[in-house]
């Protein structure tokens, strides 16, 4: 049944095409059913997993390589997938609003519904294979939800930057859970984190955990690799409530806190973690700021909110963990919402900047009235559970050590102060100051985008005023996964009303900055604007920097490589044969140990004296006709030793071919121009001939030791014993060719007929084309097809 | 019936293109003929395959003399999952072919000598003789040189004299390496060399031969730095040739390192496996950083092709069976996928008028189909789970990372990454993207010699392309089978001596 849910987005995703074409306008209403239903599916877990059970469904898929297809629900799989399926539900519905009439609908929902299935496999999986495949699918699939508007450079851009990094990160991770399956023994994640001491105290810990957390960073847009996030803000807004609320950026959080009880509780986890998430907290609020474009400032504060995350499973303990259950939870319902509401202002009026708006509470009531409530869901305000979230992140930097106490605790308090500002800018500022005129007239929008943000923003209260329910359906299961305890022990207790304490405290001093900050936030962003001036340089540009760099190393070394020349390919050729030979006989063995001078017979001094003299004539003459005779010579010198070695019908076939080979070569090179076009400078003449006196060398010393050892004749007496009595042939070389390797005879028979069909054709084609210009009476495309520089033509 | 099945991938070919010959001037006989052709071709090789599968590894003697002094043809998993995937792709390119090659081709002997092709392939990969092998090599260049030629274009004969030439350098290179290893042992069979090269008393000798092999097979699988033939050649003949050689002709190569290194020269195991991985990382490396330097779409496949192959290379270093069983399941993926791609690359080059990169575009909206199909063969070239590329890749990494070849595991991921960044750079620019408005209007008949597609063309040729494309995803969705066949071609090179008593007899065992 599980694994059903899983692959049910993938099937339904492959229908939506159709079922676009064959609804209409009107399919988003069906296709949000399924996510609906796998919503209900998952909420009949809640109480199970609340009484401190788990479930788990395994079945085969590639045993060989000890992948199953296994899914493990506990409390923090549990609340991920309510997340997935829940806002998924209001995304499509979303979708059918803000992307009514556009005529890749079918596609869209095709990419959403396949991201669907991808995230939920990736939060369920509890086989580490399984759970990669999913998290490169989840990488897939928005690759192709962000270049949605692929017609334009920047979604290109911003498409292929989010897969270069999250793919990147990906295989750290590939590489990071390997190690991990191979040192546990096993690839079910339930039973490597039920033994975590295997993996901390393994040589391998630090390497294994390194290459995760790149894994969970690049794709959680931890600082500095946060960059890709914001730009992803390129595709349709529906998918930005998605991916940026509650999925994508959030799957590395969730490999985090599925990590922690195995991987956590070590010194490199804590600072990792906690220096990280800190400073992707603070730079993403502070980039926030800077951001007038409704979309890019929650852009930034989901980076802040990511950090946060990261930060509180650093931290670890109770409080942390606490914290994090519930801010996970709280960030899901207002940034989707308030994602939401951006596309709405956007759909309704046109432009989604903040300073070109005001005044929409009129035209847009019911809109305005959820982004207040989710406004004040972000800024952490009474009754929300965003509050309570606020309060407990505070006892947990409290409860931290010394000097890391006050650090955490101030960056705690800023980072939330920023997102009070940037929760007024986006709640409040577009509605209440003065009206301005618009593109579009605004009006409201459709209730399939209201529902979205009403339920969203309704959620956030329920939790904080229903805590005892939150804290026994959230907060504890939660908790349990990622300390790996039972959930009866988990101290998940929340209250809206801790009393006076330091908490609350630093509770009204956040409240207070924000208010500060919004207040003033025209100057403040000015005065970002001019510090990132100042700097001038950032990890988005350093990405660009990169990917041309990698494209100007690629281009280089293609260049030098692949010149385009044939001379050079065989220079390179002979070069590497000549090293690799040599390198070989001299250091690992194959050089001739003696040399025996052997009695020679006048004939074979004649014979080798032709043969070398042709060979040195060849190399050294002008002319092309003088070499194909010298070339000529060598032939025959060679045929000349096979008649003194007796093979008489090898020596008459040679001079035949020989003969042959000169004779056509000549009357070719009588029709085509004559000058020898290779001048080559002195230099390159003795680089070459040193080339040619090594290659032939190497050959050489391999053939003087192999003829220094006894040659075995097995093979020519197996031949000569039964020629006559077996094959009834009485020329053994004959009888060979056609009968005893009669199949090696076909081959090159067959070998001659093709040369000669291949010329055929060329010839044919070559004259027909000729005739075929000569009738135009217009020279052919020549020039066009001429090699092209720095490459093959 | 099963002694016949193993000359089946030689003399079906071969007949075929010879009753081509026969119908020279009936284009149209000769495609019935050649569709005809590889599907019997297919069907015998199908039922071999099913034989070794039950009965294990087969041999036959060639006029019936005993092995060693005849030709032996073997049939063990990995040779006849090879002559299966040659036929299968034959096929494939067999029906790609109708909606691609044009009447002129056609009328000047496509028809023979892809027969021919497939003849030298097959041959190659069931041969038992390194002499023979070494026909079969020569049979496949020249057949290769005729197709890349064929049409007679300026650019198709500057890629296939280059083409020919250091092919033949290679081939030579191996036919010095047989006559040394001739003499030094005096026999030609692979499973007597198997038992005469490990007591040779000269070792060193045998270690400088076997480096000569190495060369030559190197050259042929285009390893850095003998790769220069292939991006030089692979994109100018018409998309059907480009889609077999992609295919196939690389594999040869390999197949006959992995052959002749895994039977013949096991002492030198330690050198051969250090040479391998060095150069495998290098030829990786250096294939998918020539990918994204390209513009013409067909030449950053070849660039990536090369790439492949050192992928496979790396799998053969690592020197254990789990790197043996991934190089082999991914010879099985890259053979598929490339194929697609190239098949898939030459529909789009067509279609939009242009060859490269910058000039093409549209595609994602005008042809919603062929966007979906490359999606699916780009992705898992560039090993996306759950596509078949992925496996080999969780196989290599892990056999990688048991070795504590840590360089090798990150090389290998890093490739997959510039991959990943190619194939989806390719996306982005000839799908993704509008198509530049000057393109649009110079597009037409006249750029590409075959100029517009028909309908019935495109469905012709994207045939083919949609079941590689299904044979990539369910590969990758059931994977366990494919990883039992690699395991055991692999346990069966490591292992041999039930090859070598199959093709010695007794006297073998």
């Amino acid at each position: 049944m599980m694994s059903s849910a899983v692959i049910s987005g993938f099937v339904l995703g492959a229908l939506a095409p159709w079922l676009t074409r064959a609804v209409g306008a009107r399919v988003h209403w069906l296709l949000a059913v399924l996510p609906a239903a796998l919503f209900a599916y998952f909420a009949q877990f809640l109480p199970v997993i609340a009484a401190g059970e788990s479930v788990r469904v395994a079945s085969e898929w590639v045993p060989g390589l000890d992948v199953a297809l296994s899914f493990y629900l506990d409390g923090l799989s549990l609340i991920f997938a309510l997340l997935i399926t829940g806002i998924g539900t209001f995304i499509v519905l979303y979708t059918g609003g803000y992307l009514h009439g556009h005529q890749q609908l079918g596609r869209f929902f095709l990419y959403l519904l396949s991201f669907m299935g991808s995230m939920l496999g990736l939060v369920l999986a509890d086989n580490v294979i399984t759970l990669f495949v999913f998290w490169e699918l989840t990488s897939i699939t928005s690759f192709l939800l962000i270049g949605f508007n692929h017609t334009a450079p920047r979604s290109r851009r911003a498409a292929l930057q989010a897969l270069v990094v999250t793919g990147g990160g990906g295989l750290a991770l590939l590489a990071g859970l390997l190690i991990m399956a191979s040192v546990a023994g096993t690839s079910e994640l339930s039973e490597i984190l039920s033994n975590p001491e295997v993996l901390t105290s393994s040589a391998l810990y630090v390497p294994m955990t390194i290459l995760v957390l790149l894994g969970a960073f690049s794709k959680s847009a931890q600082f500095p690799l946060h960059f890709w996030l914001p730009n992803a803000m390129e595709a349709p807004t529906p998918v930005s409530a998605y991916l940026h609320s509650s999925t994508m950026v959030k799957a590395g959080v969730y490999l985090l806190a599925r990590m922690s009880p195995g991987l956590g509780g070590t010194e490199l986890w804590f600072y990792a973690l906690v220096i990280f998430g800190a400073a992707t907290m603070l730079v993403g609020g502070f980039l926030a700021m800077r951001q007038s474009d409704l979309k890019l400032v929650l852009a930034y504060t989901t980076v802040a909110a990511l950090g946060t995350l990261t930060m509180l499973i650093g931290l670890g303990g109770e409080y942390a963990f606490k914290a994090m259950a519930l801010f996970l939870i709280t960030h899901a319902f207002y940034k989707g919402g308030l994602f939401m509401v951006a596309g709405s202002i956007d759909h309704g009026t046109g432009t989604r900047d903040a300073l070109s708006l005001g005044g929409l509470a009129r035209p847009m009531p019911a809109t305005f009235a959820v982004a207040v409530l989710l406004g004040l869901s972000m800024a952490g305000i009474v009754p929300f559970v965003g509050f309570i979230a606020k309060e407990v992140m505070y006892e947990a930097t409290l409860h931290i050590g010394a000097t890391a106490l006050i650090l955490v605790t101030a960056a705690a308090v800023l980072g939330n102060a920023f997102n009070v500002v940037a929760a007024g800018i986006v709640g409040l500022r577009p509605f209440l100051s003065a009206h301005k005129p618009t593109p579009h007239h605004p009006h409201e929008a459709p209730p399939s985008m209201l529902i979205g943000p009403i339920v969203l923003a309704a959620l956030g209260v329920i939790c904080g005023v229903g805590f005892p329910l939150t804290s026994e359906f959230v907060a504890a299961p939660v908790m349990a996964s990622l300390n790996g305890l039972p959930v009866a022990e988990q101290a998940a207790g929340l209250y809206l009303w801790h009393g006076i304490k330091p908490p609350l405290i630093l509770s009204i001093v956040t409240l207070a900055l924000g208010a500060l900050g919004f207040a003033f936030w025209p100057q403040m962003r000015a005065g970002i604007a001019a510090i990132l001036k100042a700097i001038g340089w950032g990890p988005d540009r350093g990405y660009d920097q990169a990917v041309s760099g990698l494209e100007r190393l690629a281009y280089a070394a293609t260049r030098v490589q692949q010149t385009g020349y044939l001379r050079h390919y065989l220079m390179a050729t002979f070069v590497v044969v000549a090293a690799f030979m040599l390198a070989t006989l001299f250091a690992v063995g194959g050089l001739p140990t003696q040399f025996r001078v052997p009695t020679v017979y006048l004939t074979e001094v004649i014979a080798l004296a032709l043969l070398i003299g042709g060979a040195v004539v060849a190399t050294i003459v002008y002319s092309r006709v003088a070499a194909v005779a010298a070339i000529g010579v060598v032939g025959y010198a060679v045929a000349l030793l096979f008649l003194v070695f007796s093979a008489p019908d090898l020596a008459f076939t040679q001079f035949m071919v020989e003969t042959l080979t000169v004779v056509i070569l000549v009357l070719v090179l009588m029709r085509v121009p004559l000058e020898v076009s290779a001048f080559r400078a002195r230099a390159g003449r003795l680089r070459d001939a040193a080339i040619a006196i090594a290659v032939g060398a190497s050959i050489s010393l391999v053939l003087l030791t192999t003829v220094q050892g006894p040659l075995d004749l097995r093979l020519s007496e197996y031949f000569i014993e039964n020629s006559v009595p077996l094959a009834h042939g009485h020329n053994i070389v004959n009888v060979i060719l056609v009968d005893f390797r009669a199949l090696d005879t076909l081959g090159e028979i067959f070998v001659v007929t093709i040369a000669g069909l291949s010329c055929f054709g060329l010839v044919r084609l070559a004259l027909s084309r000729r005739k075929a210009a000569r009738a135009q009476l217009q020279p052919a495309h020549r020039t066009a097809a001429a090699e092209s520089p720095g490459g093959d033509a | 019936m099963i002694a016949w099945l193993l000359f089946w991938p030689v003399l079906i070919p071969i007949l075929t293109a010879a009753l081509c010959l026969i119908f020279w001037t009936r284009p149209d006989v000769q495609r019935t003929l050649s569709l005809l052709g590889t599907a019997v071709l297919a069907a015998g090789i199908l039922a071999l395959f099913r034989e070794v599968w039950t009965g294990g590894i087969v041999s036959v003697q060639a006029g019936d003399w005993p092995a060693p002094f005849g030709i032996t043809f073997v049939a063990d998993t990995l040779s006849v999952t090879m002559a299966a995937l040659t036929a299968l792709i034959g096929l494939g390119v067999a029906v790609y072919a109708l909606g691609d090659i044009g009447h002129v081709r056609e009328s000047n002997g496509f028809h023979p000598l892809f027969q021919a092709l497939l003849a030298g392939v097959g041959g190659a990969f069931m041969t038992g003789d390194i002499f023979n092998m070494y026909v079969w090599f020569e049979v496949m260049v020249i057949a290769s040189f005729g197709l890349i030629t064929l049409g007679g274009e300026r650019e198709q004969i500057d890629g296939g004299v280059k083409y020919v030439l250091l092919n033949l350098i290679a081939t030579t290179l191996l036919l010095m390496a047989i006559g040394l290893l001739y003499g030094a042992t005096g026999t030609l069979n692979l499973a007597d060399l198997a038992q005469v090269v490990p007591g040779h008393p000269d070792q060193g000798l045998l270690t400088a031969i076997a480096a000569l092999f190495l060369l030559a097979f190197a050259m042929k699988a285009a390893v850095f730095p003998l790769y220069f033939w292939l991006p030089a050649s692979y994109h100018t003949p018409a998309a059907a040739i480009s889609a077999v050689f992609a295919a196939l002709l690389t594999k040869v190569g390999v197949y006959a390192l992995i052959r002749v290194f895994s039977l013949v020269f096991t002492p030198t195991h330690e050198f051969t496996y250090a040479v391998l991985l060095v150069a495998g990382i290098a030829t990786m490396l250096v294939g998918v950083l020539g990918a994204i330097a390209q513009d013409d779409v067909r030449r950053v496949l070849s660039f990536n092709l090369v790439s492949g192959i050192g992928f496979i290379l790396i799998g053969v270093g690592l020197g254990t069976a789990l790197g043996l069983a991934g190089a082999l399941y991914y010879t099985v993926h890259h053979i598929i996928v490339m194929s697609a791609l190239f098949m898939v690359a030459g529909v789009a080059q067509r279609l939009a008028g242009a060859p490269g990169l910058n000039d093409l575009g549209g595609l994602y909206l005008k042809h919603p189909w062929i966007a979906l199909l490359f999606f699916f063969v780009a992705m898992s070239l560039a090993g996306v789970p759950p596509l078949s590329g992925f496996w080999p890749k969780v196989i290599l990494v892990k056999a990688a990372l048991a070795t504590d070849a840590y360089i090798v595991a990150a090389a290998a991921l890093v490739t997959g990454l510039l991959t990943l960044y190619s194939m989806a750079k390719v996306w982005a620019l000839a799908f993704w993207k509008a198509q530049p408005d000057h393109v649009v209007a110079a597009a037409g008949p006249g750029i590409l010699e075959t100029g517009e597609m028909s309908r019935g063309e495109q469905r012709l040729t994207l045939l083919p392309v949609a079941v590689l494309a299904l044979a990539t995803l369910l590969i990758g969705l059931y994977a366990q089978p494919l990883l039992t066949l690699s395991e055991r071609a692999a346990d069966e090179l490591i292992n041999h001596q039930p090859y070598i008593s199959t093709v010695l007899g007794g006297e073998g065992a």
